[in-house]
C-alpha cells in the first residue's frame, strides 16, 4: 500500500503502487527470460507443494491488497456512520453523488493535467540530465551523486522545502518571481499553488528517473554506439534513431512509475503545500479521498472515490501495456 | 550482602505487583509539541495523586487523526477509555449513539456530584445534548479574540474598536499610518461560527442542529453574514483587510512582524505570540455589529473535549470519572490555563487565577475567558452539525474564491448552503 518513504497514511484501496511496480519489473524479467525458464522447469513430486511455497506471498497479497480493495468496494455501496452502528445500503448513490459533483470533476480534471505535466517534465528533465551525465568523464561520480541524493528526501520533507521556497513572506522563488512582476501567492491563488506543486513534485522525481535512464544508457553496448557514430555525424539524430529506441524499455517502465507517482505518491507534497487546508487550492483525487474519508469520516463516499481511482489505474495500466508496450523492444 | 540484594529484589517485586493492581486507562489525544507535553504532565500528576488508577496518554497526531484512529479502534473493539475530539468533530461522535458514555452520567455513577453551573457559560452547551447534559467533558477551550498592535494604535491615534462600525471608522487612519488595519487566521471559526454566536443569529435549523439530525439545514445565506463578507471584500479592496489564504500562520505572521494593527486569533495564541511578536500587543473581544439587534453575546468554546468511550468495565469507567473530577479541579485547571494559554473552564478556576494575580501580570490571558462569560443569547451556544469538517472545507474553498475574485459573496454562500445541506442530508442518513 505505501512505499517505504511515505509517512502519511495512504487512503485505502487503489494505491497498490508497489504491487504494480514489482509487477512491472517481473514482467520485464518474464519477457526477457521466457525461453530460459522453459529450459529450467522444475518438477515437483506433489502437485500441492508449489502452492505451499506460494502461500506466504499469496497471503500477503490477499491481506494487504485484495482484502482492503474488497472492503472498499463493499462499503462504497453503503452509507454508514463512522463508528459502525448503522449502515444503509444505498446502491449506486455514492457513485452518482460523486460523479454529479462539479467539484469532483474539477479535481479530476486537475489531476489529469497535473499527472501529465509532472510525468512529462520529470521524464524529460531526467532523461536530459542522464544523457548529459553519461557524457561526463571527469568527476562523474560526484556529479551523479549530486543529482541522485534528492531522491532520498521523503515526500513530506520535499513538500516542506518546497513550501519554504514558495512561502508568501520569505520564499526566495517568490522574491525572484517578484522581480519579473509575478506576485506568487501559494495557498491563495489556484494557478500559483498548482505551479508550485508541479515544480516540487517534478523536482522530487527527477533523480529517480535520472538513475534509471543513466543505467539504461550505460547498458547500451559501446559497439552499437561506435557503429552509429560511423554511420551518422549528427549527435541529435543518433540519439533519436539509435539511443532512444534502445532506452524504450526503461522509458516505458518509468512512464508507468511516474504516472502512479503523480497520481498517488505526491500526496505528501500536496498535503504540506496546502498546509492541511485545501480551501480553493488545487488538489488531486487521492487527496480528496483522504479529505472525505479520514478527515470527514464519510466512509461510503470516500470508498466510492477510491474505487473510481482503482478503475482509472486499471484502465490506464491496460492501455499502457496493450498499446504502448507493443512498440517497446526488449532485445 | 546476598540477603540485602534479595530483600531489595523482593521489595521491588512487591511494589511492582502493587502498581499492577491499579486499573489502567488510556487517553488518546491530538496534541503535539508543548501542548502534548502538558498532557503528559497532567497525567503524571493524576497518577501521583492516587494509586487506584494508572492513566497513559497517547498522542495520535492531529485532531483529525486522533478522531480517525479512535473510530478505527472502536470498530475493532480496541478503543481507548478517553478520546479527545475537536469542536468540528463533535457531531460525529455525539450522534453515534452508544459510542460514548455521557461524561455527566459517568461522573454521577462513580459517586461524585456534578454541577453544570460550575462551568462558565461559553463551554456549557457545546458538547452537551439538547437538554444540557454533558456528553463530552470540555477540556481545552479557546475563543477567537482580537489582538492589538499597541504601536499602530498610538501612531494612528485610534482606540481599539468594540464593534465593526468602530473598526470601519478607524481603518482609514491606520492605513494612512502605514499599517494593514485587519488580518485574521480562520474565516470559518472566527467569521462564520462565532459570527453567529457574537451577533446572536441562528446558524442552522433544528436549534442549530442540537435537536435533531433529520432535515437540519444551514442558514448561511443570512443577510447579516453576507453583509459581513461583503464588507470584508470591500475592506480588502480598499486595503483595510489583508488575506493570505486559509493557512493560519501565513496570516498571523503579518501581525507578528508589526505590519498589521489588528489580528483575529485564538485566546490560546498569546503564549506563542509573546515570543514571536516584534512589538507590544494587547487584546480585546472579537468585534460585533452594533447595527444587529441583540448582538454582543458570548462566543462558545473552541478547541476540544474528552469523551469516555463505551464498552469498558465499571472499574475503568470509575477511573475515567475520577480523572474528569481531577481535571476540573481548580488547581489543575489553573495549571493548564497557565501552561498552555487555553482558558480555564470552571468558575472556581477562574477565581483562583484572579486571586493569584495572574491576570494583573498577563491581562491578555483573561480576554478569552471574559468573552466566554459574556451574557448568552439564544444562538450563542454553538452548533451541532454532521460532516462539519467537510462543510468547513467547502467554506474555506468558497472564501478563498471570494478573495481571489473567482466568485461573488452571494454566489459563494449559495454554494456553501447547497453543498452543506447535501452533506447534512447525507449525514442524517448515516445517523438515522
Amino acid at each position: 500500500m505505501t512505499s517505504g518513504t511515505e509517512l502519511l497514511p495512504a487512503p485505502r484501496g487503489g494505491t497498490g503502487t508497489d504491487g504494480r511496480r514489482f509487477g512491472a519489473l517481473r514482467l520485464f524479467g518474464g519477457k526477457a527470460k521466457g525461453s530460459e525458464e522453459a529450459a529450467k522447469r522444475v518438477q515437483f513430486s506433489s502437485p500441492y507443494l508449489p502452492y505451499l511455497f506460494l502461500a506466504p506471498q499469496l497471503a500477503i497479497i490477499f491481506v494487504f491488497f485484495y482484502w482492503p480493495s474488497i472492503q472498499a468496494i463493499q462499503s462504497s455501496f453503503y452509507l454508514e456512520d463512522p463508528f459502525g452502528f448503522g449502515s444503509t445500503f444505498v446502491g449506486m448513490t455514492n457513485y452518482t453523488d460523486v460523479l454529479k459533483s462539479g467539484e469532483y470533476l474539477g479535481i479530476a480534471r486537475f489531476t489529469a493535467i497535473f499527472t501529465t505535466l509532472v510525468t512529462f517534465f520529470a521524464l524529460s528533465i531526467g532523461l536530459l540530465l542522464a544523457v548529459k551525465a553519461d557524457g561526463v568523464i571527469r568527476g562523474n561520480t560526484t556529479y551523479k551523486m549530486l543529482l541522485i541524493w534528492v531522491y532520498a528526501i521523503a515526500p513530506p520533507v520535499a513538500g516542506l522545502i518546497g513550501m519554504m521556497f514558495f512561502d508568501q513572506h520569505i520564499g526566495p522563488i517568490v522574491e525572484l518571481a517578484g522581480w519579473f512582476g509575478w506576485d506568487i501567492k501559494v495557498g491563495l491563488n489556484y494557478f500559483d499553488t498548482a505551479f508550485s506543486m508541479i515544480v516540487v513534485s517534478v523536482w522530487k522525481q527527477i533523480p529517480y528517473n535520472f538513475i534509471f535512464f543513466l543505467s539504461g544508457l550505460q547498458g547500451i553496448p559501446v559497439a552499437v554506439r561506435e557503429a552509429a557514430a560511423i554511420d551518422c555525424r549528427s549527435g541529435f539524430r543518433r540519439f533519436w534513431t539509435v539511443i532512444l529506441p534502445l532506452l524504450a524499455p526503461t522509458a516505458f517502465f518509468l512512464l508507468i512509475i511516474n504516472v502512479t507517482y503523480a497520481l498517488f505518491d505526491t500526496f505528501g507534497v500536496i498535503d504540506v503545500m496546502v498546509k492541511d487546508k485545501a480551501a480553493n487550492n488545487p488538489i488531486t483525487l487521492v487527496y480528496k479521498v483522504y479529505m472525505d474519508g479520514f478527515r470527514g469520516n464519510d466512509l461510503g463516499g470516500s470508498s466510492a472515490q477510491s474505487v473510481i481511482l482503482m478503475l482509472i489505474v486499471f484502465v490506464l495500466t491496460i492501455f499502457q501495456f496493450r498499446f504502448i508496450e507493443r512498440r517497446v523492444h526488449y532485445n | 550482602m546476598f540477603k540485602k540484594i534479595s530483600l531489595a529484589a523482593f521489595t521491588l517485586a512487591f511494589s511492582a505487583t502493587s502498581s499492577f493492581a491499579a486499573t489502567n486507562i488510556t487517553w488518546w489525544h491530538g496534541m503535539a509539541g508543548r501542548n502534548g507535553e502538558v498532557i503528559n504532565e497532567i497525567s503524571q500528576k493524576f497518577n501521583e495523586a492516587q494509586s487506584a488508577c494508572a492513566l497513559t496518554p497517547v498522542s495520535k497526531g492531529t485532531y483529525e487523526e486522533a478522531l480517525a484512529s479512535g473510530i478505527a479502534a472502536f470498530r475493532s473493539g480496541e478503543q481507548p477509555n478517553i478520546l479527545q475530539v475537536f469542536d468540528a468533530g463533535a457531531a460525529t461522535i455525539i450522534n453515534a449513539k452508544g459510542a460514548v458514555v455521557p461524561a455527566e452520567d459517568l461522573i454521577i455513577k462513580a459517586g461524585h456530584s456534578f454541577d453544570r453551573n460550575a462551568f462558565i457559560d461559553g463551554v456549557r452547551y457545546f458538547y452537551a445534548d439538547s437538554e444540557g447534559k454533558f456528553v463530552g467533558m470540555p477540556f481545552n477551550s479557546s475563543a477567537p479574540i482580537m489582538y492589538i498592535n499597541d504601536e499602530a494604535l498610538k501612531k494612528a491615534g485610534v482606540e481599539a474598536p468594540k464593534t465593526w462600525e468602530e473598526f470601519e471608522a478607524a481603518a482609514p487612519k491606520l492605513k494612512a499610518a502605514g499599517y494593514i488595519p485587519l488580518v485574521q487566521s480562520q474565516l470559518t471559526w472566527q467569521f462564520t461560527e462565532n459570527f453567529f454566536s457574537r451577533n446572536n443569529i441562528q446558524f442552522a435549523t433544528n436549534n442549530n442542529g442540537y435537536d435533531s439530525v433529520a432535515d437540519t439545514k444551514l442558514k448561511v445565506t443570512d443577510p447579516n453574514l453576507v453583509m459581513m463578507f461583503d464588507k470584508l471584500k470591500a475592506w480588502k479592496d480598499e486595503g483595510y483587510f489583508a488575506f493570505y489564504g486559509a493557512g493560519w500562520n501565513d496570516n498571523q505572521k503579518v501581525f507578528e512582524e508589526g505590519k498589521a494593527a489588528f489580528w483575529i486569533g485564538s485566546s490560546g495564541s498569546f503564549g506563542g505570540l509573546q515570543k514571536t511578536a516584534q512589538m507590544p500587543f494587547s487584546a480585546t473581544f472579537l468585534p460585533y455589529w452594533n447595527a444587529i439587534e441583540g448582538a454582543g453575546t458570548n462566543s462558545f468554546i473552541g478547541g476540544a473535549a474528552l469523551f469516555a468511550m463505551s464498552g469498558k468495565s465499571d472499574e475503568e469507567n470509575k477511573c475515567v470519572a475520577d480523572f474528569f473530577q481531577f481535571l476540573t479541579s481548580p488547581e489543575i485547571q489553573y495549571f493548564y490555563h497557565k501552561a498552555t494559554g487555553y482558558v480555564a473552564i470552571t468558575k472556581a478556576a477562574y477565581e483562583l487565577a484572579q486571586k493569584d494575580g495572574y491576570y494583573k501580570e498577563k491581562p491578555v490571558a483573561e480576554v478569552g475567558i471574559k468573552q466566554l462569560m459574556l451574557p448568552a443569547g439564544d444562538w450563542s451556544k454553538g452548533y451541532r452539525l454532521g460532516f462539519y469538517p467537510q462543510i468547513r472545507e467547502i467554506m474555506e474553498r468558497e472564501y478563498g474564491r471570494i478573495f481571489s475574485g473567482e466568485t461573488t459573496v452571494k454566489d459563494a454562500f449559495d454554494t456553501i448552503e447547497k453543498e452543506g445541506n447535501d452533506l447534512l442530508a447525507r449525514f442524517a442518513k448515516t445517523a438515522g
